[in-house]
């Protein structure tokens, strides 16, 4: 666990840039730092590996001050990965993957057969290897970040705007692979991002930072969603965060109405709602594993007002109009 | 200018060595002096601007005024191939010095920081991660620096030390035009071949600024 206890970091000439920082960042969980520009969450990141030092305060690993530890060793102890990545141009990816394990005092044979099985695991074939980080695309040079930190398999990573110089296709399959690996790694991770959508998604916790280094509320993405703290948190967070925050409630408990009126084939999958030239699409359909935001998406794109939902054969097995579902929510909420 | 050769070979031979080892010794003095100046410019950003007009102001004494004003600073004696060693030397480190400053300026401060934050230490950092992306600069004022040397020899020759320069004043009192061809097409072989060869080992060292 990473503990920020009451840190403060005034620059020379006066400016705030982390006022007060109390928080708790919980081992093997993935923790956003997100704000406007300016709000401090890449000081306060910056502070974990000593990067930065605080004015007053303490940063605590697993409850051993960051202060008392030699620097280097510390640093080799965490993972880091930046905004653009940051390779070392004079490298090839490998030896750029093999850095800290060398660092470390591993042999360079032993270091670069490591970097390899770990180029795989972010998706880089093995051709990738040789070459040098001007000849591989954005995408590319992020994995090879990713790689690169991941190298001395440190139990914490600092991510300082990791996916923001990558275009959205890139960054949607980025996250999702990332996701993925932290399944399986369980890393305890801080994440700077300016991006909310980016902080929701892959956060388990998120901290609000707002101007002048303060933290303005720290949750879980769905406790923010449902319940920001003030003005500044609800406006950040964004004004369709009903909708949102649909997506962290399962569609498995939603009631629904016997299949009427939908044309079926004859193993009972949905054909599509009777018109009068044939059958008209339903826009696709849900099931239990689903979330309500995707039955909402359903039922405002169907032709007919009606989400359809699939059992695990592919069958229609039941029907949710959006008066259903906001008749469900009005329920939940009372 | 066969002739000539197959004439006074020992002479143009002898002329020859001395002159490749009165240029390229202060090469190699001066890259090593030039190194932790150049250094000490960039971290202490004050020293830059003193460093650099510190560097012009010694690269514009004319050579000749050195070669006769150092017996007199050095106390060594005016035939001495000393003084031309030490004048090439402080040439060397007025354009080198400038130039490793450059080279480690031109490094990306995101790479070195992303070092720092890796855990590499300040010496190594320099040694692994600075110096290697600042040799592109640093080569290109080492070949420059070569070359320069290489020309600035003959002027030895006024103070009876230049290597090929010799050929020029033994032509001029001789009004023979023989050792002077002689010395312009050597020297400037020589110029060709030692740039040439800072090339491939540029090429060979970093290879990376080839990979696009």
């Amino acid at each position: 666990m990473i503990t920020f206890e009451d840190v403060v970091k005034v620059y020379p000439g006066g400016s705030t840039a982390v006022d007060h920082l109390s928080l708790e960042l919980p081992t093997g969980k993935l923790t956003a730092l997100v704000g406007p520009s300016g709000c401090g969450k890449t000081t306060s990141l910056r502070m974990i590996n000593r990067m930065v030092t605080p004015t007053s305060g303490r940063i605590l690993i697993d409850g051993e001050d960051v202060a008392g530890r030699d620097e280097a060793a510390l640093r080799r102890g965490i993972g880091y990965v930046i905004q653009h990545a940051g390779l070392f141009p004079h490298r090839t990816v490998l030896d750029n993957v093999a850095t800290v394990p060398v660092l470390l005092g591993k042999t360079r044979r032993e270091a670069r057969a490591a970097a390899q099985e770990l180029l795989e695991r972010v998706g880089l074939s093995a051709d990738f290897a040789k070459r040098y980080p001007a000849q591989l695309s954005g995408g590319q040079q992020q994995r090879v970040g990713v790689a690169r930190a991941l190298a001395a398999d440190p139990p914490i990573m600092l991510m300082d705007e990791p996916f923001s110089a990558v275009d959205p296709v890139v960054r949607e399959q980025l996250h999702r692979e990332f996701l993925r690996l932290q399944e399986d790694l369980g890393k305890t991770i801080a994440l700077v991002t300016h991006d909310i959508d980016e902080a929701i998604k892959l956060g388990d916790r998120v901290a609000v930072f707002r101007q002048g280094g303060r933290l303005a509320q720290v949750g879980t993405p769905r406790e923010l969603l449902a319940a920001p703290s003030d003005d500044f948190v609800a406006e950040f967070v964004g004004r369709d965060r009903g909708l949102r925050g649909l997506s962290f409630d399962s569609a498995a408990g939603l009631p629904v109405r016997p299949v009427d009126g939908l044309l079926l084939d004859d193993a009972g999958r949905p054909l599509g709602w009777p018109g009068d030239d044939g059958p008209r699409d339903t826009g696709g359909t849900f099931t239990k594993d689903d979330s309500l935001r995707v039955v909402a998406d359903l039922a405002i794109r169907s032709p007919v007002g009606i989400a359809v939902r699939v059992g695990p054969d592919g069958a229609a097995d039941g029907l949710v109009s959006h008066h259903d579902l906001a008749d469900y929510l009005a329920g939940r909420r009372s | 200018m066969t002739e000539y050769l197959r004439n006074n070979a020992d002479t143009v031979w002898l002329a020859l060595q001395e002159h490749v080892w009165l240029a390229l010794l202060p090469v190699l003095l001066g890259f090593v002096i030039a190194l932790p100046i150049g250094y000490l410019g960039v971290r202490f950003p004050a020293l830059y601007h003193p460093l650099v007009n510190t560097c012009g102001v010694l690269y514009s004494i004319p050579s000749l005024a050195l070669f006769v004003f150092l017996p007199v600073v050095l106390g060594t004696k005016v035939l001495s191939p000393v003084n031309v060693v030490v004048a090439l030397t402080i040439y060397t480190v007025a354009l080198l010095a400038r130039t490793v400053a450059d080279g480690l300026r031109s490094v990306d401060p995101v790479v070195v920081q992303a070092a720092t934050a890796m855990g590499y230490r300040r010496v190594r950092r320099l040694a692994g991660v600075e110096l290697p992306m600042a040799l592109p600069v640093i080569l290109a004022g080492l070949r420059v620096a070569t070359v320069s040397n290489i020309s600035l020899v003959s002027v030895g020759a006024l103070i009876g030390i230049g290597g090929l320069g010799q050929l020029f004043t033994r032509g001029f009192q001789l009004f023979y035009i023989e050792p002077i061809l002689v010395g312009i097409v050597l020297s400037v072989l020589l110029a060709g071949l030692a740039d040439l060869l800072i090339v491939l080992v540029q090429r060979a060292v970093t290879p990376w600024t080839r990979a696009v």
